[in-house]
């Protein structure tokens, strides 16, 4: 079981008063217990269990404008005692930064919204074997397959956040999450894809017999690739990649970068910076939701952004620090985005493959190729050739390049939209971009 | 060393029974302790924008039985508590019948000193040191529009606790020094990057110049990738500088030769054993054993003391690297290769400090037989997909070479390729092995680990640049 409500609050209220006692002006507190079960299946067989009880504590104190702050995984009073005295010294010996503080005491969540993020479900590992005997039967079936990795993991967390200006919050969170990795042969080729599944509730899951064979049917159709030309060329992103595009747009919309100066879309508020037909929404309170959150890392209330309207880019996401820098107020998103999405576009998933006479639709991308500085993005890629709305033949040794300023303005979006991952986007179309192969 | 039973309800005594009750029968398995102190201090901005310190103490109880590992692991390290990790490992091996192994060979060199790198310098002297660094950098050039300076500095104490009490300890310290500048002109804005780092004190590795040393190529890097042009797009010859760059190596074919991979036959090159895999001349070994380097460790996380294993020997596969599970398996001996992030991860098999050694040509050689191409000095990350072999790196900083000689600088691009032919296509080995400066961390299974490369510059006769011109 995760440690309750009581015992995370008993510990907040104890660093709060001791920091106090020390000589903090301010201090918060989060404390958090985790929970997870895994177990793992390989060629049909058990091939590992794996039980993790994660503990943490971070205490961030203030004296002044000055700040420091520490983390701990052991909660025995005696060691936070010495912790705490090790923080406030150094806060102390810190210099001053005059944008440090908690925030504002009418910006702080004032109620905890139920986003039914939880379900008291305690899958035995016997039921998760249950699950995976199912999941890899499927996955094997085809003689081409000749690998599988499977795994099911239950999660159980719960945290409470607390500050000195007398906020004291949290809730319990779960997850269950099941995927399949397979590898597939043929005389050609070795090629290994996946797919999986993450719910906060069991019941929500994906049946094992399903997630199973969209595993081997994506791997087996990777076989066999071939390299194409260097050429400029009309990119079909798949929704597993094509919601990459937006976690470049949030880091590059965080008030760090902002305030920093080190993004591409620094000054570009009011301004156009997507296609047209393109919004964009932030929204905390989806029911289930993989993102869900009822207030950010520092206690701040989150209500939905409308972050991109008709192409316009119309809020950055804001914490604190750096909402003071930018003498801005925050919006809840210390931490990030939370459910981040791109509105459904106006085409079938159909109508767009069929929208270029040829195209390359992309299943997998490799590398770290995004830099938001400049909005230079080269990355290594595998996927299809589409021709006149057919998948032609698997790709792979490529590479795809751009600028996200050039790519985010030749944006069309397909209205397949699902809530797959906390991030989510439907399928993309991006004119223009280079392919570089042979 | 860290007593880990001084303030536990559990003694040594009462920890060795669990460990050698539950393990009874059992093929493999240990009791693996952690406790580590890390801190970091971090000026961005012209301010000292964070100053943290963690502690981090944990236990994880392994269990193995023929193929199937059962692992548990708590922060509270209390009789109940590996009780409890004993009942879990218990109902997952319900029916074992293996022969424990005690065979653990025995060493006693060591790699790094026994010290805590974090209190061997102040604070304040440590803020002075960031501090100096943003002046510094911002005295040198007009365009500076951002620095980003930090210390990064961990002690980590491990105890490995075996069945019938066999106990092996480590203590293993580890520093890191970054830089990052980013240049603005005429309205563009570049970033560069340097950072160095290593397994052993502040003192006796950031003296003055050395600091310097890494503003200076930070600067340098960002004032290169100003002046930078648009990559070409398309297969082309390639030449690689020393040093860093080797993170080819390690992403084509090191992750490609860990044993967890071919055991399960899932990686491109298990059926490559004893063959030819690389140009003749071509060298590549797996070493833990260099004095204070980031991936050097005395012993690994399974208490095997670590080696200097050969992967590739002129061209001949030679040796995959093992943890003791995947060894067993497969009839040969762990090359002390069985590491870990910390004690909430199982061991896997993973690289050290992977070195491509020296050849006998000279880099200018091979840069004048290129007609054209890329030579590329610096790069950010890079990741392979290790069943298909593909692999891909990225350029921070690199030149396009035009009829043998080295012209403008190009933006950062990817660079593709298949990892069981590319070293087939070398075709120059250098004479200038550098190590790199001790800064790669190595993600596998969601865990990242310290590692080191080193490499000679080598030419390569085909990859593919990921690039805009066409």
């Amino acid at each position: 079981m995760v440690k309750d409500q009581v015992f995370l609050e008993k510990k907040t209220s104890y660093c709060l008063d001791l920091a106090k006692k020390l000589g903090a002006t301010e201090a918060s507190v989060i404390v958090s217990n985790s929970i997870s079960e895994t177990v793992n299946f390989r060629n049909k067989k058990l091939d590992e269990s794996n039980r993790s009880d994660n503990l943490s504590i971070n205490i961030t104190t203030y004296v002044g404008k000055k700040k420091s702050s520490i983390s701990s995984s052991n909660l025995l009073n005696e060691n936070l005692n010495i912790l705490l005295e090790k923080c406030i010294e150094t806060t102390k010996n810190t210099p001053e930064d005059e944008f440090n503080s908690l925030p504002d005491r009418d910006l702080l969540a004032k109620e905890v919204k139920d986003l039914n993020l939880y379900d008291d479900t305690n899958l035995k590992n016997d039921h998760k074997i249950d699950y995976l005997k199912k999941l890899e039967a499927s996955a094997a079936f085809n003689k081409k397959i000749i690998n599988t990795e499977s795994s099911f993991t239950q999660n159980k967390s719960n945290f409470i956040l607390a500050n000195s200006e007398g906020f004291c919050d949290g809730y319990k969170t779960s997850s269950f999450t099941a995927s399949s990795v397979t590898v597939a042969k043929d005389e050609n080729s070795m090629e290994r894809d996946y797919e999986y599944s993450s719910k906060c509730h069991l019941e929500d899951l994906e049946d094992a017999e399903k997630l199973g064979k969209l595993a081997a049917d994506q791997t087996i159709r990777k076989l066999s690739p071939k390299k194409i030309g260097s050429e400029k060329i009309s990119i079909i992103f798949d929704k597993r990649i094509a919601k990459g595009m937006l976690s470049a747009f949030a880091s590059a919309i965080s008030s760090s970068a902002i305030s920093r100066g080190t993004s591409f879309l620094k000054d570009k508020i009011n301004q156009k910076i997507f296609a047209d037909s393109i919004n964009v929404f932030d929204k905390p309170d989806i029911l289930k939701g993989l993102g869900s959150r009822s207030f950010d890392n520092e206690g701040v209330k989150t209500d939905t952004l409308k972050l991109v309207d008709n192409g316009i880019l119309k809020n950055y996401l804001i914490d604190t620090y750096n909402g003071k820098k930018l003498s801005l107020k925050s919006n809840g998103r210390c931490g990030g985005a939370s459910n981040l999405y791109f509105e459904n576009g106006r085409m079938s998933y159909k109508d767009l493959l069929n929208s270029s006479s040829k195209s390359l639709y992309i299943t997998e991308t490799i590398g770290h190729g995004s830099n938001i500085v400049t909005g230079d993005y080269s990355v290594g890629a595998t996927g299809f050739l589409v021709e006149n709305g057919e998948f032609k033949y698997p790709i792979n040794e490529i590479t795809i390049a751009g600028n996200f300023k050039d790519m985010f303005q030749n944006i069309t979006l397909a209205n397949d939209l699902d809530f797959k991952y906390s991030t989510n986007s439907p399928t993309m179309m991006i004119e223009g971009m280079v392919v570089a192969g042979k | 060393m860290t007593n880990f039973f001084e303030k536990s309800d559990l003694s040594r005594n009462e920890a060795e029974n669990i460990i050698s009750d539950t393990l009874q029968k059992c093929d493999d398995g240990e009791l693996y302790l952690e406790n580590s102190k890390s801190e970091s201090i971090l000026l961005d901005d012209n301010k000292i924008k964070n100053s943290s310190y963690s502690s981090d103490l944990g236990f994880g109880f392994r269990a193995i039985s023929g193929e199937i590992v059962a692992y548990s692991h708590s922060n509270e390290i209390s009789k109940d508590s590996l009780k409890q990790s004993s009942e879990n490992l218990k109902s997952t091996l319900k029916s074992v019948k293996g022969n424990y192994n005690h065979e653990i060979p025995k060493s006693n060199k060591k790699y790094y000193d026994n010290i805590n790198p974090i209190e061997q310098k102040s604070l304040n002297e440590k803020i002075k040191i960031l501090n100096d660094v943003n002046k510094y950098i911002r005295s040198k050039n007009n365009n500076v529009k951002q620095v980003t300076a930090n210390f990064l500095g961990e002690q980590k104490s491990i105890e490995i606790i075996r069945s019938g009490g066999e106990s092996l300890s480590d203590i293993r310290p580890l520093i890191r020094f970054n830089v990052s500048v980013m240049l603005e002109k005429n309205g563009r804005k570049e970033t560069g990057v340097y950072g160095i780092g290593g397994r052993q004190s502040y003192d006796s590795y950031l003296k003055e110049d050395n600091w310097k040393n890494v503003c200076d190529e930070a600067l340098r890097i960002a004032s290169v990738n100003l002046e930078s042009k648009p990559a070409p797009a398309g297969e082309m010859k390639v030449v690689l500088g020393p040093g860093w760059p080797a993170i080819l190596i390690h992403e084509a074919v090191g992750h490609g030769l860990e044993g967890d991979f071919n055991r399960k036959k899932t990686s491109a090159f298990h059926n490559l054993m004893g063959q030819k895999v690389a140009s003749e001349g071509v060298t590549i070994v797996d070493d833990g054993t260099i004095d204070n380097r980031r991936g050097s460790l005395t012993i690994d996380d399974e208490g095997t003391p670590t080696e200097k294993t050969v992967l590739i020997e002129n061209g001949i596969l030679k040796n995959f690297m093992q943890d003791r599970l995947n060894a067993r398996l497969m009839n040969t001996r762990s090359t002390g290769s069985g590491r870990r992030e910390n004690y909430r991860h199982i061991v896997l098999p993973r690289m050290r400090n992977t070195m491509m050694l020296s050849g006998k040509q000279t880099q200018d050689e091979m840069i004048k037989a290129v007609d054209k191409g890329i030579f590329a000095v610096s790069f950010g990350g890079g990741q392979v997909d290790i069943t298909s072999g593909k692999f891909v790196f990225n350029c921070t900083e690199a030149y396009e070479i035009i009829n043998g000689k080295i012209g403008s600088p190009i933006k950062g691009a990817t660079l593709i390729g298949d990892g069981p032919s590319i070293l087939k296509e070398v075709s120059m080995v250098g004479n200038d092995m550098m190590l790199d400066p001790g800064i790669g961390t190595c993600g596998k299974a969601g865990q990242g680990v310290p590692v080191g490369v080193a490499q000679p510059s080598i030419l390569i006769n085909k990859m593919t640049v990921g690039g805009t011109k066409l």
